[in-house]
């Protein structure tokens, strides 16, 4: 298990009032938004469990899309997100649903712009602390306590030893590497967790690798 | 170097020679690769934002809220007049944690600690008390470190969750953890901070959550309160000596296994307990009602 931070703990400083179903649920939105690489135009939020029993009084709801809309859980924004996100023509739509044996915390957000769209699902397991368990179908891990650069890329020989080799070139550690993929020779998706941060011109060296197909660098969320 | 229990932390202050406070600070520095000034700066800046939730909860008269109205500015006003009982210590101590507690109802900003809806235990207790000995901020720094320590002790061993382990987990443990940072800061030992940090969550075990239709408001806002005295009075029967019994390591597990015993009813659903009472969900009905869900 990772060391639990100090200000997990005595913090984080977040906007009310519950750090599992409101500031946990604004970092799960900003993740998301941060995976697609740009403004959502369309939502599709589906809550489980403790999340779907009590998402109006925690306003889940509210802090899912702070979060889609690029806010922070501190952000004194917030309460007007709803509002924020129809000015900003992000249309939503929320359900209940069993995503099966998963945290009771937990929701899946599909979201979409213009040309690309995403599915992560997460689950906000306390005190604001969140894990993402699955991006687009892969099964991963990530609590977004690390810079992260994402990659989906075809997978063949050769293709991970490229990309950390960008890396590798401007100085960026990699605390965490995490890669999956959904059969052999088909698309795979790789999460390295940096201890620096990740520059612009790393991502785009990253993109001109063969065989990588997206890139993002998430910050720290 | 980790922090796994609190037995284990207090090896390390006398492997190391250091009080809990200088302990903690070592440790997140090390973790975060930063260093321990820069922990304590970014522990004042927690304690500016509690401070500044104590403030602007005391002027909330409730526009964001549902059930509760103006808890901190009603209490300052009944203890202004002499309506309640009690010495400047515990009236300040009750009025801090209404005060966050109602403003964090209301979406405001707030320290969570460990966790947002009993996040008034923590400032109601501890600056009740900061008021009461003329404590530094400095001095208050340390104890807030220490208070991490309580929380990161607890957090390793078992849940912070009203979702996993009811309100013992939430209220329980914030109790503990100001119980521990008051014992320091009356200048108890780091044994002592344990003790109370333990007789404080022997009080909540059993606590469950059960909110009334899906808020924080009812019964969170006044179980704050009534946590944050708790604290108090568990950090002067650690000073005076009488003992826990049973240490604070081996508590946070009982508490953890109480909280898995608990029903999902009672773990913060709105589905049972006081959320399941006629009048509970008379009040759901009505506010289901009034906003169409």
């Amino acid at each position: 298990m990772a060391r639990i931070g100090l200000f997990d703990i005595v913090g984080p400083i977040m906007v009310g009032p519950s750090s599992s179903h409101t500031a946990g649920a604004v970092r799960l939105g900003l993740a998301t938004r941060r995976i697609l690489g740009a403004d959502v135009h369309r939502a599709k939020i589906s809550l489980h469990g403790s999340f779907a029993a009590t998402y109006w009084g925690h306003r889940t709801d509210v802090a899912l899309m702070a979060g889609l809309l690029g806010m922070g859980m501190a952000d004194q924004r917030i309460p007007q997100a709803l509002e924020l996100a129809q000015e900003a023509g992000l249309q939503y739509s929320i359900e209940s649903r069993d995503l099966g044996d998963v945290h009771p915390n937990s929701v899946r957000i599909q979201a979409e712009e213009s040309q690309d769209q995403v599915t992560v699902a997460g689950a906000s397991v306390g005190g604001g602390r969140i894990r993402l368990f699955e991006i687009d179908g892969f099964q991963i891990e990530v609590d977004g306590t690390y810079t992260v650069l994402m990659t989906r890329h075809r997978d063949e020989p050769g293709v991970i030893a490229e990309i950390t080799k960008v890396l590798a070139v401007h100085g960026i550690n990699i605390a965490f590497l995490d890669v999956s993929r959904k059969s052999r020779g088909s698309e795979a998706l790789l999460l390295a967790e940096t201890d620096d941060p990740i520059p612009d011109l790393v991502v785009q060296h990253v993109k001109r690798v063969t065989g990588v197909m997206v890139v993002r660098a998430l910050p720290r969320f | 170097m980790d922090i796994k229990s609190a037995s284990q932390l207090l090896e390390l202050c006398a492997e190391r020679g250091q009080d809990l406070a200088d302990v903690v600070a070592d440790y997140e520095a090390f973790r975060t690769n930063t260093t321990g000034d820069a922990v304590r700066d970014h522990m004042g800046d927690t304690l500016r934002v509690m401070r500044a939730s104590v403030e602007n909860g005391r002027e909330d008269r409730g526009e964001r809220t549902h059930l509760i109205k103006g808890y901190g500015h009603r209490y300052e006003a009944a203890s202004a007049e002499g309506r309640t009982l009690g010495g400047s210590l515990f009236q300040n101590a009750v009025l801090y944690a209404l005060s966050v507690g109602q403003y964090n109802a209301g979406l405001g900003r707030i320290v969570a600690c460990p966790t947002a809806g009993a996040c008034g235990v923590v400032p109601g207790a501890l600056l009740a008390v900061a008021d009461e000995l003329g404590s530094s901020d400095e001095e208050l720094v340390d104890a807030l470190l220490v208070m991490g320590g309580v929380g990161i002790v607890s957090a390793a061993q078992g849940p912070i969750s009203g979702a996993e382990g009811g309100c013992q987990a939430e209220c329980g443990v914030a109790s503990s953890m100001a119980a521990g940072a008051i014992v320091h800061l009356m200048g108890g030992s780091a044994e002592q901070v344990f003790e109370a940090a333990s007789l404080a969550l022997q009080s909540h075990l059993g606590l469950v959550c059960d909110p009334l239709a899906s808020l924080v408001e009812v019964p969170c806002v006044t179980r704050n309160a009534t946590s944050a005295t708790t604290a108090i009075v568990a950090a002067n029967m650690a000073l005076a000596g009488i003992p826990a019994v049973i240490p604070y390591d081996e508590t946070v597990v009982a508490m953890k296994k109480i909280g898995k015993a608990m029903p999902e009813s009672l773990r913060e659903t709105s589905t049972g307990g006081l959320a399941a009472t006629p009048t509970g969900q008379r009040i759901y009905g009505e506010l289901r009602e009034k906003y169409r869900l």
